[in-house]
């Protein structure tokens, strides 16, 4: 009883964290565009005339899409119209379920992970979610029978589906490295030390692997330099025909992805929530000293880690978006398939090399 | 179990996101409304065109190499163990990966325009 009492609990927070971040992420993307842009940003919405600089924009904008009409075109495809935006939203969202937020504490007996699923197969799982969003893609231009919706649904599938191979091959070599498929294993390899002082980071080891994971992992978010499915200043997009809180859910599930590629990375690549030197009692330095820490401000100092740096992955891809333009259909699928597929193969190559001389 | 519990809340969660449009919003159309998405001109065909047929190529593509890279997972699981063996196992296995992702490249798969 008491098991899924924690459980449920657990899985609310996440739930809670993750809206509340994603909404966060709307109004820092455009107070970042605007500081890039010599702009004011969004910097009206007040409650009882307090602005908190236009904090609460992303809640007034929430607000208004739930009270928009419901509308699906007489022409479309009804059920499957409905279905899309779901589908999008639900496997991003589901993926989110398996990243840890921090080591097991104990409270009054009860060892509790600080991780809602923890599979043995969890970095699959993930994989796996993250590609049946292309589902939602594909549906959404395909039901609405709109050329260009079709033309943005089309587009994203390739794109997505394209991409999807590098990222698979990216991360074959973190798996020969820290061998497991369990996020929580892959994190707890992390904490050692290398050379002495560096942290057992992914991206110490993995140099390579994490550029091509990153590229692939910004693609399949279908963000700017890689937007051609959505093209906001085009009229292509897979959501052409779509209005209110499922156009909602579509923008939603374009931020709750970046959440989760920002804490995918830190997961694999910068050690989740190990914080560089902090062992269970406290800091030790690289040059000999040692700092006494009771444990549950080592706890606290963890997952403060954890969200520090997936918030600078998050600002990372805000900053991108930014800064670079699209490119062209024919670059995205060269940058794809002829450079980093193959750099994925020979990070994998690379690795068994090194590995078997050693 | 907690797969169970967290499919069942976040799909939850969905539809009443989806649904919620449907209950609050208002329901008032027109024909001008009803017509498909155009750059403000009136649509002059029906329906959407075919799939253009590059996509299919990249489909086929992409089951092909990305079963291969679902063979490499396990294979990299149980690298640490077997080492030397293991690797000319994976050279053998990237050479018959790189002689198609080779023959696809000279026949112009990967050649958009």
């Amino acid at each position: 009883m008491s098991e899924t009492l924690v459980l449920l609990i657990k899985i609310v927070v996440v739930l809670a964290w993750f809206l509340v971040l994603a909404l966060l992420l709307t109004w820092v993307e455009r107070k970042q565009s605007a500081v890039m842009q010599d702009r004011i940003g969004a910097n009206r919405a007040r409650i009882f005339g307090l602005r908190m600089f236009g904090l609460f924009q992303p809640f007034a904008d929430a607000i208004k899409m739930i009270f928009k009409e419901d509308f699906v075109p007489p022409f479309a495809d009804k059920v499957l119209h409905t279905l899309a935006p779901f589908v999008s939203f639900f496997f991003v969202a589901v993926a989110v379920t398996t990243i840890p937020f921090g080591p097991t504490v104990r409270i009054g007996g009860t060892a509790i992970d600080l991780q809602v699923y923890d599979g043995s197969a969890g970095l699959l799982f993930l994989l796996a979610m993250l590609s049946l969003g292309v589902y939602g893609i594909l549906l959404s231009g395909w039901s609405s029978r709109n050329r260009w919706g079709l033309i943005g649904g089309m587009r994203g599938a390739a794109q997505l589906i394209s991409y999807e191979v590098g990222l698979g091959l990216s991360l074959v070599g973190l798996i020969m490295v820290y061998p497991s498929l369990r996020l929580s294993e892959i994190v707890a390899h992390q904490g050692a030390l290398f050379l002495g002082f560096l942290p057992r980071w992914g991206v110490f080891l993995q140099p390579l692997g994490f550029l091509v994971f990153f590229i692939t992992a910004i693609a399949e978010t279908k963000r700017v330099p890689f937007d051609l499915p959505e093209g906001e200043s085009e009229i292509i997009g897979f959501y052409a025909e779509y209005g209110g809180l499922k156009w909602g859910l579509f923008m939603l599930t374009d931020f709750m992805e970046i959440i989760v590629v920002a804490a995918l990375a830190t997961t694999l690549f910068f050690g989740g929530w190990q914080m560089p030197w902090l062992g269970p009692d406290g800091l030790n330095w690289p040059w000999g000293g040692h700092w006494k820490m009771a444990s549950w401000v080592v706890v606290c100092l963890q997952i403060v880690s954890f969200q520090v740096k997936v918030a600078f992955f998050c600002w990372l891809q805000i900053l991108i978006r930014w800064t670079y333009p699209r490119i062209r259909y024919d670059q995205l699928m060269d940058l794809g398939w002829k450079l980093l597929v193959p750099l994925g193969l020979l990070n994998i190559l690379g690795t068994g090399l090194i590995m078997s001389l050693k | 179990m907690t797969l169970a519990l967290v499919f069942l809340i976040f799909g939850l969660l969905g539809a009443v996101m989806v649904s919620m449009n449907a209950l609050l919003g208002p329901k008032k159309t027109n024909p001008v409304k009803e017509q498909p998405f155009e750059c403000g001109s009136p649509p002059l065909q029906k329906g959407i065109p075919g799939f253009v047929i590059k996509f299919p190529l990249v489909v086929f593509l992409f089951v092909l190499f990305d079963i291969e890279v679902a063979f490499l997972f396990p294979w990299a699981l149980i690298f640490r163990e077997m080492k030397g063996p293991a690797f000319l196992i994976l050279l053998a296995y990237a050479a018959v990966l790189a002689a198609g992702f080779v023959y696809a490249w000279r026949k112009g798969a990967f050649r958009w325009d």
